[in-house]
């Protein structure tokens, strides 16, 4: 199964690792071009900002959310879910508006405040898995048809709306793979045309 | 439980980086025209390294207040330098909140045998390195990212390249190598065993890995990325030249886009003029800011 990885800006290799140690065949997407026969799509953690702002400037933000309107599955961890969000604070508006959340960039604060620690979501993984919240956002608000799958200290750190699946941490720096072996579920659903396991 | 500053947590930051553009700036406005133009990350500085070899002197950490207003400025991770071995400067930045600690030759030394023990920060550090030892020694010492010393404030990639390609050299000569000969090389080349094993089952570095020191325009910086590097530090490549938001803009793209001749094509395209620049090797061997520290 082929799944892409925006590679424009970010943590982009760890993603690719992650996707091929899960089973997937890799991708990586610089070009709406690239977007075809893609049975998912992850966008990276990085720079919110500069990813955004290389979207538009290739086409790729108009051809994403069009793919994603159609039904292709999308990943966003850290910078990815904000670019996904309906709206964001403390910056720049959302490029893809895609997804019925609300975030707050940076809200944990600054990078002296980043953390790993381990969080729960049986819906992935029975047992507790550690991640790492690298000047993470905080979704603020979620609309109705939007699942919250984990939490941590209360406030939801892995949502799903349909097929697009969204982290406010990176599973992919601390090589934890269940995350990316959910989404691929996802993405298998897609492509076997079977609504998808939640939302 | 909440685990802050690890080692992961550091270097993870430096992940985030890749395939970015980390840009020099001395005041929120220069900090927004780098935003604006997609920069990972900013440098906040008191003067850009061209300015400090023209004007001499000793020079040291920025003024906080300066720190402070570029922070206030952006949303991107804001960096900036202290004096090798200063660790009272590296407090002082910990204690404003800055999101990266450069422990620079750009400065003034203030310490000629020790770097600062980096470990004991929560703030992540990049060190500058000419070859594999010296990144292997910053990473020893806690260093979450490494850089390129090159030749800063020249607008002269010629150092960067030496300096990359030396790095990337020793690293597939280790790879080359039979176990048995890895203690001697790891003598060899100062660096602890541990990481050179480390760097030899990876094939890089264990941490990230950016290009700096006399980058001046968007060829140089998507030659630096296909030579193998992570992303790219721009200094006074930018704000020196004549129009620092276009060719800001033109080197996040061509980073982005470095493997795409066209592209980089595009980038380079009617940007005016770039920076002077200095030919190094008229540069008497005082001036040379990249045999500060080893």
């Amino acid at each position: 199964m082929r799944v892409g990885v925006v590679a424009l800006q970010g943590d982009v290799a760890e993603h690719v690792e992650a996707l091929r140690q899960a089973g997937a065949e890799p991708v990586l997407v610089r070009t709406p071009q690239a977007l075809e026969g893609l049975a998912g799509l992850v966008v990276p953690g990085g720079e919110s900002t500069t990813i955004g702002t290389l979207l538009a400037r290739c086409g790729l933000d108009a051809a994403i959310r069009r793919r994603a309107e159609e039904g292709m599955p999308l990943f966003g961890t850290c910078a990815g879910l904000i670019l996904m969000a309906r709206s964001a604070s403390g910056g720049e508006p959302p490029l893809l508006r895609l997804m019925d959340v609300t975030v707050e960039r940076n809200a944990y604060g600054r990078q002296r405040e980043s953390f790993e620690v381990e969080i729960s979501c049986p819906v992935v993984d029975p047992n507790p898995f550690r991640v790492a919240f690298i000047r993470a956002p905080v979704v603020t608000w979620v609309g109705e048809g939007v699942h919250v799958l984990a939490r941590h200290e209360g406030l939801p750190v892995l949502v799903q709306q349909g097929r697009l699946l969204g982290a406010t941490f990176h599973p992919e720096i601390t090589g934890y793979l269940g995350v990316h072996r959910y989404f691929l579920e996802l993405s298998a659903q897609r492509a076997r045309g079977t609504p998808p396991s939640r939302g | 439980m909440r685990e802050v500053g690890t080692e992961r947590v550091k270097r993870g930051l430096a992940q985030m980086l890749k395939g970015g553009v980390i840009m020099d700036v001395t005041t929120p406005e220069q900090a927004r025209v780098a935003e604006d133009a997609g920069a990972v990350a900013v440098m906040a500085l008191e003067r850009v390294p061209a300015d400090i070899r023209a004007e001499g002197g000793v020079a040291r950490m920025a003024d906080p207040a300066r720190i402070k207003a570029i922070m206030a400025a952006v949303t991107i991770p804001v960096m900036a330098k202290v004096r090798i071995g200063h660790f009272v400067e590296a407090q002082v930045l910990e204690a404003l909140g800055v999101d990266f600690i450069d422990e620079s030759e750009v400065l003034t030394p203030a310490d000629e045998r020790y770097h600062i023990d980096k470990r004991r920060f929560r703030v992540p550090f990049v060190c500058g390195a000419r070859d594999l030892g010296e990144a292997l020694r910053r990473i020893g010492e806690g260093a979450a990212m490494i850089r390129s010393k090159g030749e800063a404030g020249t607008g002269n990639v010629v150092e960067a390249v030496r300096h990359a390609r030396q790095i990337l050299d020793e690293i597939r000569r280790l790879q080359a190598l039979p176990e048995e000969e890895l203690m001697t090389a790891a003598k060899e080349l100062g660096a602890p065993y541990e990481l050179v094993l480390e760097v030899r089952r990876l094939g890089r570095l264990p941490v990230v890995n950016f290009a700096a020191g006399g980058i001046a325009t968007p060829a140089d910086a998507a030659m630096m990325m296909q030579l193998g590097c992570d992303g790219v530090f721009v200094g006074s490549g930018i704000f020196k030249s004549e129009d620092p938001a276009r060719r800001a803009r033109a080197i996040v793209d061509a980073v982005a886009h470095y493997d795409d001749p066209d592209a980089v094509a595009r980038a380079c395209e009617g940007l005016g003029e770039p920076m002077r620049g200095l030919d190094v090797r008229r540069l008497p061997e005082a001036e040379l800011l990249q045999t500060r520290g080893s």
